[in-house]
């Protein structure tokens, strides 16, 4: 492989592929918003709550 | 406003997986690496990351934003979402752009995606074992030209699998299968890209190493990037591969709430994009056709930027050289792009289904058979004619999305303010949004999709005159129908919002 190749596709698939993972990261880690938010999925929990 | 206010996302995670399967297409896997060796190799990820940095990411931050303010006022399609950032009426109409585009794309973007289903099909059925390359261009050639009845079958299946998901709702059709279908879009991507990678000449037929592909797929030719053509066809490739200028992203955010992030959601979406594309995209079709069939084989297969000849022509018949592995790596690639497909005509149908619940308070399920009967009535020239497919293509699904994105900046930034708009990408934001992009989004953005406009203004006038088949004049006096009747939807549906408020 010619190293020019070699060094974009070290370059662009590390640079890609971090910045996916860091924000795919920060989605699945983030705290939620409090209810009422944009998702159903934790309503009935909510409403169980209170 | 209508039964949509009981829609919404499920989960966020389901959002930005089904934003992202909105995104992440055919054009990933078959498109991207054709367009990368007709334009210059590696240097081509040069002005694609340019144009992804100063066009890509200010549009999805102004069409999230753009969606979540509509969805405040209980807009979801981009006419009335566009109403709400301005009250002179015209607004409404350039809108119509975001209906208009997902239908016309859909019609022959719902054909293509049934090509994936039926191909995953026969490699399963075991059709294609014992061919050669030859006999699969042959079957190939064959079923588009319509020589049997299944391209017919496949497609009215594709037809009902996608109005049936429709008519389960945002949480429950849509979101559920890109938490399905995109997870293993990413598993089959990366079980293929390395199975491509490791190819060893000699071994199984092959002639080189997948290496060898990938080589010449990344090899830069820095002398493209002073070519304009090059600039073009990165910019077209990012509008493509992120669905933008269509008004399906607005329609996904317009069920975001006010405090919630966009900005955050927006990049993750983007860029899980750009991780299919640019790292698996380019590693599966080029490294395998090169590793099989040689360079200058696929050089000529290649030109005119598109893999769909390599993808469905020639990866079948070199997938026999994997001998059972073949069968699962053929199920598994037309399984991908079908999955790609799918989560992709998807989010065509929502606007659409949007704007009948939203404006003539129609049900879920009436609203998706809509969808499908016009799907199926508009698709019919792009099934029985190359000419009408390539009329749809070019008008909706390359010249409408320019047009659009363009008005939609222009709307946000200079219409509205881009003070206002700032504000609302942050609003709620999990992520601080550089403030460059205040200035790329008010100044650079505009700047080049004009650019973009302009330089592409002679190939449209002379697509717009040339002559052409029956198919083609037909479709493009469908295509015109189609936007004259969705405008005229429109005009009712402002008058009952103004006769609802007097």
């Amino acid at each position: 492989m010619s190293t020019s190749a070699l060094i974009l596709i070290i370059i662009v698939w590390t640079l890609v592929t971090l910045i996916t993972g860091y924000f795919f990261y920060k989605i699945l880690t983030i705290k939620p918003n409090p209810e009422p938010d944009s998702y159903l999925d934790n309503d009935q929990e909510e409403h169980l709550k209170n | 406003m209508s039964s949509t206010s009981e829609a919404g996302w499920g989960s966020r995670i389901g959002l930005v997986l089904a934003m992202a399967g909105n995104s992440v297409g055919l054009g990933n896997f078959l498109r991207f690496p054709a367009q990368a060796i007709d334009n210059g190799g590696g240097a081509f990820i040069i002005p694609y990351l340019v144009c992804f940095l100063l066009m890509g990411i200010p549009l999805l931050f102004v069409e999230w934003s753009m969606g979540r303010f509509g969805g405040r006022y209980g807009y979801h399609s981009t006419p009335f979402i566009f109403q709400s950032f301005h009250k002179a009426p015209y607004w409404k109409y350039f809108g119509v752009f975001g209906i208009f585009t997902n239908l016309a794309v859909a019609t022959f973007y719902c054909y293509l995606e049934s090509w994936a289903l039926s191909w995953a099909y026969y490699s399963v059925t075991g059709e294609f074992t014992g061919m050669n390359q030859q006999e699969v261009k042959q079957f190939f050639t064959d079923y588009i030209a319509l020589g049997t009845n299944q391209p017919i079958i496949f497609w009215l299946i594709c037809l009902v699998i996608n109005t049936y998901i429709l008519s389960r709702g945002l949480s429950g059709g849509v979101e559920k299968v890109a938490k399905i279908g995109m997870p293993l879009l990413l598993l089959f991507g990366i079980i293929l890209a390395v199975s491509g990678i490791t190819i060893q000449a000699g071994n199984s037929g092959a002639i080189n190493d997948g290496i060898v592909g990938l080589n010449y797929l990344w090899t830069p030719d820095f002398s493209s990037i002073w070519n304009f053509d090059v600039w073009v066809a990165a910019a077209g490739q990012i509008f493509f591969t992120l669905s933008l200028g269509m008004g399906s992203i607005h329609c996904y955010a317009s069920y975001v709430k006010s405090k919630d992030d966009i900005a955050l959601n927006s990049m993750s979406a983007g860029w899980m994009n750009g991780f299919v594309e640019i790292v698996l995209g380019s590693a599966i079709i080029i490294p395998i056709a090169i590793g099989y069939l040689g360079i200058p084989m696929v050089e000529e297969m290649t030109s005119g930027g598109s893999g769909l000849g390599i993808g469905f022509a020639v990866l079948p018949s070199l997938f026999s050289n994997w001998g059972a592995f073949g069968i699962v790596a053929g199920v598994m690639w037309f399984g991908l792009l079908f999955f790609a497909g799918i989560t992709s005509s998807l989010a065509m149908g929502t606007p659409v289904m949007a704007f009948m619940e939203d404006h003539f308070s129609w049900k879920r399920v009436p609203a998706a058979l809509l969808f499908g009967v016009m799907i199926l009535l508009f698709g019919i020239p792009c099934v029985l004619s190359q000419d009408a497919f390539n009329e749809f293509d070019y008008w909706a699904g390359t010249v409408a999305l320019v047009i659009f994105a363009l008005i939609e900046i222009i709307l946000f930034a200079w219409v509205f303010g881009m003070d206002k708009g700032w504000k609302e990408i942050n609003l709620g934001a999990d992520i601080k949004v550089p403030m460059i992009f205040k200035f790329i989004i008010k100044y650079v953005s505009p700047l080049f999709l004009l650019i973009v406009f302009i330089g592409g203004a002679p190939a449209i006038w002379e697509n717009a005159t040339k002559d052409s088949s029956f198919y083609g004049i037909l479709a493009r006096i469908l295509l015109l129908f189609l936007f004259i009747f969705i405008s005229i939807f429109v005009y009712i549906a402002s008058k009952k919002i103004k006769s609802e408020k007097l």
